[in-house]
């Protein structure tokens, strides 16, 4: 019994020293995270030659001069990029998780032959690298005469595997059959059912995805970069590249950081607003322990 | 009992209407240039600006043989690049996993209570949604040769002119001219983005562990490291594995970072820091090499399906394979 308190006193110290080593490593980590983005918003203050004459972190006042050079950039236009990536990443983000949904749905409620086969058939393929099939996937988009269109970019999110399993985990979680037998009862076809009963429950579940899609989407460069050679069919990770391969001969370096803040600004403003929604959704894909 | 029978029929022929769009797309986008990537690598085939140049030969495997072969510096191109793919996927995948294990216990520690840990996952998961291009052409400003970086060391240093002894390697240092210097920042790049990711998901792994054997582990006096290396560890496995596979997958894909971190895709000095999806890239850039590209792709898609399947293999759950064994064997010995 006396050598009780000691314990305590001593597991005491220790878990306050443990606390305090893990306070440093995560505030470590978290300026590790944060110091790249704040160095970029005030680089984005700053001119050419400022930038040029040594380092520091105080803003400057050349944001409205950075910002208006970017406008004007003709030969990368910024703007054209944002619209292009918009209409291609809201179209495929659209597509993808009403499709994976509606896929999802067929697996789910109905008992037909292949069932089993085409779910085993889907997470197979779940994990096979994209670009695997690049080389075939664009001389097929060239023979269609589908190069410098989105079409190649939004139409293959229709299919996407790790989606549609998603999607099907959710509703085996949430999604009785009895709702759609009542519905059947009530005379509505299958169709019917899936667009005015089912997609609404399913709302949590196409809020989350449809975020991951959005962001994948707007991210993408692989793909994009292979289709799209016409400066203004281009979309932004696209024409960033092309940037950072002319920024040594095309040199403001004010200008070069302005770009890369508005290219990344649409998403870290979702970011900021959604974080808590979209952290709880990243392990919603995963499978489980 | 017609009529009924009927209309279950007639309900499951709708599954196959649901399934149609995913599995037409599939076909189209997927599953065709798949079997033409395939087809393509048994020939000489090369395109320019849509033109065919010259004749489409059949040539069997001799694609695969070239890009086997080594070229007249003695170095097979395919093998060098996987093992800078490789080599940059674990220095960046070591500290990923180390640190994001750390994180993890250290956010689901009962005893730890630590505060606003919501705002440490909101700051730790923001790399992972930015743009990749983006961020690779910032860390190629920041780590330039008269980048901020070279900038402060110059000044630590006192040079009084620092674009020209950084030119000449007196001050500062040319990240991007030392083969371990640029690997190390693509790898760090990879780890920026990732770890918070990952430290969520071994975070919910470490949530699913049943409470009460913490409880019980803490009544018979284990400290953190026990509770840690006896309980936490082995019952997340599954779930490091796969942040392992997915890991190793993503890694086999690493492009972006890379491409838009050197100029015009370069890859660094003598190519050390090209991805194999940067090689075959360039199969697909100018003059599209269809026979090489082909080859290269059936490759990566072997080396995926291996190098997932050997993971599996590798860290299955012995324990609970024993048991399931065990098990199959009560139940014969008990209907026996």
């Amino acid at each position: 019994m006396s050598t009780q308190p000691e314990v305590i006193r001593e597991s005491d110290v220790s878990l306050h020293i443990r606390r305090v080593v893990s306070y440093i490593v995560l505030i470590f980590l978290a300026c590790l995270c944060l110091f790249p983005f704040l160095f970029l918003i005030v680089y984005t203050t700053r001119s050419h030659v400022e930038i040029q004459q040594g380092f520091s972190l105080l803003p400057s006042k050349y944001f409205g001069y950075n910002f208006k050079n970017v406008m004007d950039y003709v030969q990368f236009p910024l703007y054209k990029g944002m619209i292009n990536s918009a209409i291609v990443s809201f179209s495929a983000t659209l597509l993808c998780v009403y499709f994976s949904a509606f896929t999802a749905y067929g697996v789910h409620v109905y008992d037909f032959k292949i069932k089993r086969g085409v779910y085993t058939f889907i997470l197979m393929v779940m994990m096979v690298p994209t670009q695997v099939s690049a080389l075939g996937f664009l001389d097929m988009v060239y023979a269609w005469n589908l190069d410098d269109t989105f079409w190649p970019l939004i139409i293959p999110s229709i299919a996407a595997p790790a989606i549609m399993f998603f999607m099907k985990q959710y509703m085996e979680a949430s999604l009785p059959i009895e709702i759609v037998e009542a519905a059947r009862i009530d005379g509505c076809n299958e169709l019917r059912i899936f667009n005015t009963i089912i997609t609404p429950i399913l709302q949590p579940a196409f809020a989350v995805q449809a975020i991951f899609t959005f962001v994948g989407n707007w991210n993408n460069y692989f793909m994009p970069q292979l289709i799209l050679t016409d400066k203004n069919k281009q979309t932004l990770p696209v024409l960033i590249a092309l940037v950072r391969n002319a920024s040594p001969s095309d040199d403001d370096q004010g200008k070069a950081y302005m770009y890369m803040a508005l290219a990344i600004l649409p998403v870290v403003i979702v970011y900021l607003f959604l974080s808590k929604f979209i952290i709880r959704g990243v392990t919603l894909g995963a499978v489980k322990g | 009992m017609a009529t009924l029978r009927r209309r279950t029929v007639s309900y499951s022929k709708w599954g196959y209407f649901f399934i149609a769009p995913f599995f037409i797309v599939y076909a189209l986008a997927s599953f065709y240039p798949l079997a033409s990537t395939f087809y393509f690598s048994f020939f000489k085939k090369l395109v320019k600006f849509g033109q065919d140049m010259g004749p489409t030969t059949f040539v069997g495997l001799q694609n695969f043989i070239d890009i086997f072969t080594p070229n007249p510096n003695g170095v097979i191109e395919v093998g060098k690049y996987a093992g800078n793919t490789f080599i940059i996927w674990i220095i960046g995948f070591i500290p990923q996993i180390i640190v994001s294990l750390l994180l993890a216990s250290w956010f689901t520690d009962l005893r730890l209570r630590l505060k606003a840990t919501g705002f440490f996952k909101v700051v730790i998961y923001l790399p992972n949604v930015i743009m990749a291009a983006a961020i690779s052409f910032l860390f190629s400003s920041l780590f330039a040769d008269t980048g901020p970086i070279n900038q402060i060391m110059a000044a630590a240093q006192g040079a009084d002119n620092f674009q020209i002894q950084i030119a000449t390697g007196e001050v500062g240092f040319r990240f991007f001219a030392s083969i371990p210097a640029a690997r190390i920042i693509i790898a760090g790049i990879n780890f920026l983005m990732w770890f918070g990711n990952t430290t969520i998901m071994l975070m919910a792994a470490i949530h699913g562990i049943d409470p009460t054997l913490y409880e019980a582990s803490a009544i018979d006096g284990a400290n953190a490291t026990q509770i840690f290396w006896r309980i936490t560890m082995p019952l997340i496995r599954p779930i490091l594995l796969f942040v392992l596979v997915t890991s190793l997958i993503g890694g086999l894909q690493m492009f972006d970072i890379p491409n838009v971190l050197f100029q015009n895709g370069s890859g660094g000095v003598n190519a050390t820091s090209r991805t194999l999806i940067m090689f075959l890239n360039q199969q697909m850039q100018g003059t599209r090499n269809y026979g090489r590209g082909g080859a290269l792709s059936i490759v990566l898609f072997i080396i995926g399906g291996g190098l997932s399947m050997m993971v599996f293999y590798l860290m299955r759950d012995k324990d609970v394979a024993e048991e399931r064994k065990r098990r199959k064997k009560s139940k014969g010995a008990k209907l026996l």
